[in-house]
């Protein structure tokens, strides 16, 4: 027994052991203060967040290395073909589409940002009271004119 | 954080995990039978006491099957596509508050993963993270169906979400908050729930979360007459399962939401009588323990609603047209969305007046009935005499 003490003291474990004593110590402390104050939001509040990330993690890792190892594997070179109705696979299916849907994706970047912009007016909307009302009124107009032109120009037509 | 609020904290976020899990997995099954129910068949009955081992049983088998990756598709995409959907549908309950608070020791702990001051705009922002798994996996299938169907969910999705923003901006107007428990707190009392402020709100709410959770009438994505199986045509086993689970679980996730939003969340009338009640009689611990208990079983009787109205809505209205759809998500809910906005906010500066949207839905429901008068009338069909 002493010489298994003896080889830990030479190894220099025991020091190892009380810095992680003390880390831990530290650590409690630490998260204490911290919930202390909770009005203000401090990283380690958000430690919930990542126990659900490692959760969710863990399952889908799990389950995707489960389902890639049991199920049985048989190649050929019809089936690896991409699925087209039973006839043989006409060239690559990334041919260009209609550009309809770019522009919506281009309408979409505007409107979000504009959906963004209200979020903390409307979180402060008691305190800036009639002024910032008109003031937001106004930027939805100036937004709803521009909406107006896209809608005439015919980007939002589907044939 | 103290280690023992950390550790509740933790015991919460696995029973939501689980419960979430659970659910998704039995919305399968109540889907068939809501479906056989709405169809007059009976339904799955063969695995278990009314066919209860149904889910389970399809679980195994989709372990079981091939798992297939295309030769010309990019491989880690194609893996990555369904994880993605998975790990967004998951991630999504954290900030949903699911009850009052558990006491403990001299501990209060929420019932809930972690009550963020934003947390209305952590769910938008995971939601819209939703997007991504469907697009990786239909591009990196590289199947035109897939793609086709991928383009379709990306750009229905996008386009609602911004509905979806601007329709709850109101409800931030009248709590001056984005936490979602603060919002909850503040639907205090029956008439104050915010589908009675809010009720073109609520409507253009649920308009969208159906768009975003790609149910029908908006499964244009998948839709099987045109597209085969829309994104997920190249996808088996597992992470087929994957993509229809992750449907699933934003169900749930939608119909707890719209319930936290507009329907009080875990608030129910005579609830503070009820909570004295109990805390006389069995202790301000326990009693305020069970009382909790009820607040949260409330919240899960709405969400069970809801997603039965999910059901219900797929069985009775045809799918959209993409025309039709882009129509009615950008010249109609994007401007309705917005005058609810203004007016909401004339009526607060008015007095805070709280119920100002009515006067649109009294609006729309004149000028409906108005169309409907004035709209020529159908001759009346005569039946030929034989």
């Amino acid at each position: 027994m002493e010489g298994f003490f003896m080889a830990f003291y030479r190894m220099g474990w025991h020091r190892t052991a009380a810095n992680y004593v003390r880390f831990i110590a530290n650590l409690r402390s630490f998260l204490s203060l911290l919930s202390m104050n909770t009005a203000s939001y401090l990283p380690s509040d958000y430690i919930p967040i990542f126990i659900q990330l490692s959760l969710a993690l863990g399952f889908i890792v799990v389950t995707m290395l489960v389902t890639h190892n049991i199920g049985p594997k048989r190649h050929s070179v019809k089936k690896d073909d991409p699925f087209e109705c039973g006839i043989p696979t006409q060239g690559d299916a990334r041919a260009p589409i209609s550009i309809k849907y770019f522009l919506v994706a281009i309408l979409f970047v505007l409107f979000d940002v504009e959906v963004i912009f209200m979020y903390p007016w409307a979180v402060n909307f008691m305190q800036l009271g009639q002024e910032g009302f008109i003031q937001m009124v106004l930027f939805m107009g100036l937004l709803l004119a521009g909406f107006y032109y896209v809608i005439r120009k015919g980007v939002l037509k589907w044939e | 954080m103290e280690l023992t609020v950390l550790v509740i904290k933790s015991l919460v976020i696995l029973a939501v995990f689980g419960i979430t899990l659970l659910i998704a997995t039995y919305s399968t099954y109540a889907e068939r039978k809501v479906a056989a129910f709405l169809q007059d068949r009976i339904g799955p009955n063969r695995a278990g006491p009314f066919g209860l081992l149904q889910p389970i049983a399809d679980a195994g088998k989709m372990f079981f099957k091939e798992d297939f990756i295309p030769a010309q598709a990019n491989k880690w995409l194609f893996i990555l596509g369904p994880c993605l959907a998975m790990l967004t549908a998951l991630m999504s309950s954290a900030v949903i508050p699911f009850g009052d608070s558990i006491r403990y020791g001299s501990f209060e702990v929420p019932v809930q993963g972690i009550d963020v001051n934003v947390g209305v705009l952590y769910v938008f922002g995971v939601v819209s993270l939703g997007v991504y798994g469907v697009m990786i996996g239909g591009w990196a299938s590289n199947n035109k169906f897939s793609l086709l169907g991928a383009i379709r969910a990306a750009s229905q999705n996008i386009s609602y979400e911004v509905a979806l923003g601007l329709s709850i901006i109101a409800i931030l107007m009248m709590t001056g908050s984005l936490s979602l428990r603060h919002i909850v707190n503040e639907q205090n009392g029956f008439f104050q729930w915010n589908v009675f402020t809010q009720p073109l709100g609520f409507v253009i709410f649920l308009t969208c979360a159906f768009a975003e959770c790609n149910r029908t009438p908006f499964d244009l994505p998948e839709c099987e007459t045109e597209l085969v199986g829309g994104y997920h045509t190249e996808y088996s086993s597992m992470k087929l399962g994957f993509y229809l689970f992750a449907e699933y679980i934003n169900m749930f996730t939608s119909s707890a939401i719209i319930s936290t939003l507009y329907f009080g969340g875990f608030q129910y009338p005579f609830m503070h009588q009820v909570h004295d009640a109990l805390v006389d009689s069995l202790g301000s611990t326990v009693g305020h323990n069970i009382a909790t208990g009820i607040g949260t079983a409330v919240l899960f009787g709405k969400i069970f609603f809801f997603i039965f109205f999910f059901m219900w809505v797929r069985w009775t209205i045809p799918r959209f047209r993409f025309d039709q759809l882009m129509n009615l998500g950008w010249k109609t809910l994007i401007p309705l969305s917005i005058l609810n906005v203004v007016l909401t906010g004339a009526g607060l500066l008015f007095d805070k007046f709280k119920y100002a949207t009515w006067l649109i839905v009294i609006v729309m429901i004149i000028m409906a009935a108005t169309n409907a008068i004035k709209a020529p009338r159908r001759k009346p069909v005569t039946v030929p005499q034989l």
